[in-house]
């Protein structure tokens, strides 16, 4: 199914916060979003879940037009959101309970997924004993698990210390194959954009806009040591470059 | 430019060529070098170091422990007095008081209808013990207290999780609460009386007055606390609004809800003296009003004992409750 986005702007009672977005996904395409805090990344986010209606233009999911949150577009949020009072395993079969499913069923696909982010031990845990990374998980997992077209990721690995990191950015690529999901992910690590996607869309401020795309021409296959190699360099000091000269405020030049 | 897996790997003479074009690459981009040069002058700050405080700052604060959920546990992190240090404080809270209380009696220094001996509130204790008396009363009130506060349980909770997710009903319902929450509970008596007569629906409604408002007010505050990404969560998983509310906003909610009836129900229990002066012919603030007529303090005293330990258990049990529906929370 193929998310398109035509013209979608966003406002907050007179500021414009988002402009003239045109954005056109394939199935079972990763693109990842960068762009300086304040770009309007999230909001991006947050209209094609359905959260937030547009204000112009007009967003639509294998032709049918988003009108509100569904679990066809599933939602990482960036602190988890999982519901503290419900252990992993009835976070992840949330969406599910909703279905009419048999309970034998149910318990088969969350399972799976389970099985798929590495929590299957940890199935009876309540979230608040889990680390980050592993919170995470279950996020993704509860997401996954409704079978969504599209999954939308905001700054999902933000919070997380730079080896659980790492472990996680492989964890999603692994977890994209293995599903086929279309993936929408909003970072503002670069680097990460670059390792995970197969485009980056650079995100300008004030209002915010799609100022640049940059296909990545990484191989298919991409392992952390990718990131030493030059091409993946020069694909980094791009986005990056592009990022750095539409942010709103002048950097300073030498500190 | 494609790369196989192969080309990854980093030979000696490879790191050579790689630290090279990464140089490259960042020479390419924005020169920013690290110049040991001296910084300029704009940004030092020109003004006196601050002030430093005598006493040693950083030393550990230690939180009072037995808070919330974590009552009973002990938290003190080794920073505070020791669990037998504790519970002899407690101890000594209730047997000072005590003691001296004792002294002062035995040593006649006070009127004995002002203040009656230990011995004496002990042996009244007996005397309604032994005649059922107080097995009577304290049923009595509990009836009446429970069926009350159950009534205002009811009405508030309802109004409270609609008040706090529905900003029609805030609208509507905050002006009149926070008015009425205000009227003092006692002055409705007359008005009580004249509108139900001198049975027990007054007394009820007397208690379900001192009550409903409040827990209304903190049933709202408990589910306006539930953060609004997890109905968003909830959302983006298939769930409609009327699924939200019961299946996200409600759980979350409950132990804080619980903790607010726990509150208003020690408020509703210190009402049942007021509740039972309305023409009571049995009940434990019917007992006091009575041995007041007599000056009987002894019975008085007893009975006051009777309705604080009373108290103190039903404040226990629904700690225990939230405690044991509240196991997830952080």
């Amino acid at each position: 199914m193929t998310l398109v986005l035509r013209g979608v702007a966003k406002d907050y009672g007179t500021t414009r916060v988002l402009e003239g977005i045109d954005l056109s996904m394939e199935p079972g395409e990763f693109v990842c979003v960068v762009g300086a805090s304040g770009s309007g990344k999230s909001t991006l986010l947050s209209l094609v879940a359905g959260l937030i209606p547009a204000s112009a233009g007009s967003i639509s999911l294998a032709g049918a037009p988003v009108t509100g949150p569904g679990p066809e577009r599933g939602l990482v949020f960036q602190s988890g959101a999982l519901f503290p009072f419900l252990t992993v395993a009835e976070n992840v079969a949330f969406g599910l309970r909703l279905l009419p499913i048999s309970r034998a069923d149910r318990e088969r696909r969350v399972r799976w997924y389970l099985g798929e982010v590495g929590l299957s031990s940890l199935a009876g845990a309540l979230p608040r004993q889990l680390s980050g990374g592993q919170r995470q998980r279950v996020a993704i997992a509860r997401a996954l698990a409704c079978e969504p077209a599209v999954l939308l990721l905001d700054e999902p690995f933000g919070a997380l210390d730079v080896q659980t990191k790492e472990d996680m950015q492989l964890f999603l690529r692994q977890v994209w194959r293995d599903t086929g999901t279309t993936v929408l992910m909003v970072t503002h690590d670069v680097e990460e954009a670059v390792l995970l996607a197969q485009r980056v869309l650079v995100f300008a401020c004030g209002p915010g806009r799609v100022a640049a795309e940059v296909p990545i021409d990484l191989p298919a296959y991409r392992a952390l040591t990718v990131k030493r190699t030059s091409s993946f360099l020069g694909l980094r000091a791009t986005v990056e470059d592009l990022v750095r000269s539409h942010m709103l405020t002048p950097e300073r030049e030498k500190v | 430019m494609e790369t196989t897996p192969g080309d990854d790997r980093l030979r000696p003479g490879r790191v050579q060529f790689a630290l090279l074009a990464t140089r490259k690459v960042e020479a390419l981009m924005s020169a920013r070098t690290v110049e040991p040069a001296a910084p300029p002058d704009e940004g030092r700050r020109d003004w006196e170091p601050l002030p430093r405080r005598s006493d040693r700052p950083g030393q550990l604060r230690r939180r009072p422990p037995g808070s919330g959920a974590s009552a009973g546990k002990d938290r003190s992190g080794g920073g505070g007095p020791s669990v037998l240090a504790r519970w002899g404080l407690r101890a000594a809270s209730v047997l000072v008081p005590l003691t001296l209380w004792a002294a002062v009696s035995m040593a006649g220094l006070v009127d004995p209808t002002f203040l009656p001996s230990p011995l004496a509130v002990l042996e009244a204790f007996a005397e309604m013990l032994g005649s059922g008396q107080l097995l009577d009363d304290t049923l009595a009130s509990l009836g009446r207290v429970g069926t009350g506060f159950g009534l205002a349980v009811l009405i508030s909770v309802p109004l409270g999780v609609a008040m706090g997710t529905s900003a029609v009903a805030l609208a509507l319902l905050e002006p009149a609460v926070g008015l009425l929450r205000y009227m003092p509970a006692a002055a409705f008596i007359p008005l009580l009386i004249i509108w139900l007569g001198l049975g027990e629906p007054s007394k009820i409604a007397i208690l379900v007055l001192g009550v409903v408002f409040f827990n209304t007010l903190m049933v709202a505050d408990a589910v306006r606390r539930v953060p609004g990404e997890l109905g968003q969560a909830a959302a983006t998983l298939g769930a409609r609004r009327g699924e939200i509310l019961r299946k996200v906003t409600w759980p979350y909610a409950l132990p804080a809800v619980v903790d607010a009836a726990r509150i208003n129900a020690a408020a509703a229990w210190n009402f049942v003296v007021v509740a039972e002066l309305i023409a009571a012919e049995s009940g434990l603030g019917y007992r006091i009003v009575r041995a007041q007529r007599f000056l009987q303090t002894d019975k008085i005293f007893a009975v006051l004992v009777v309705i604080g330990i009373v108290g103190l258990l039903i404040d226990v049990a629904l700690r225990l409750l939230r405690d044991r529906l509240g196991r997830w929370v952080a």
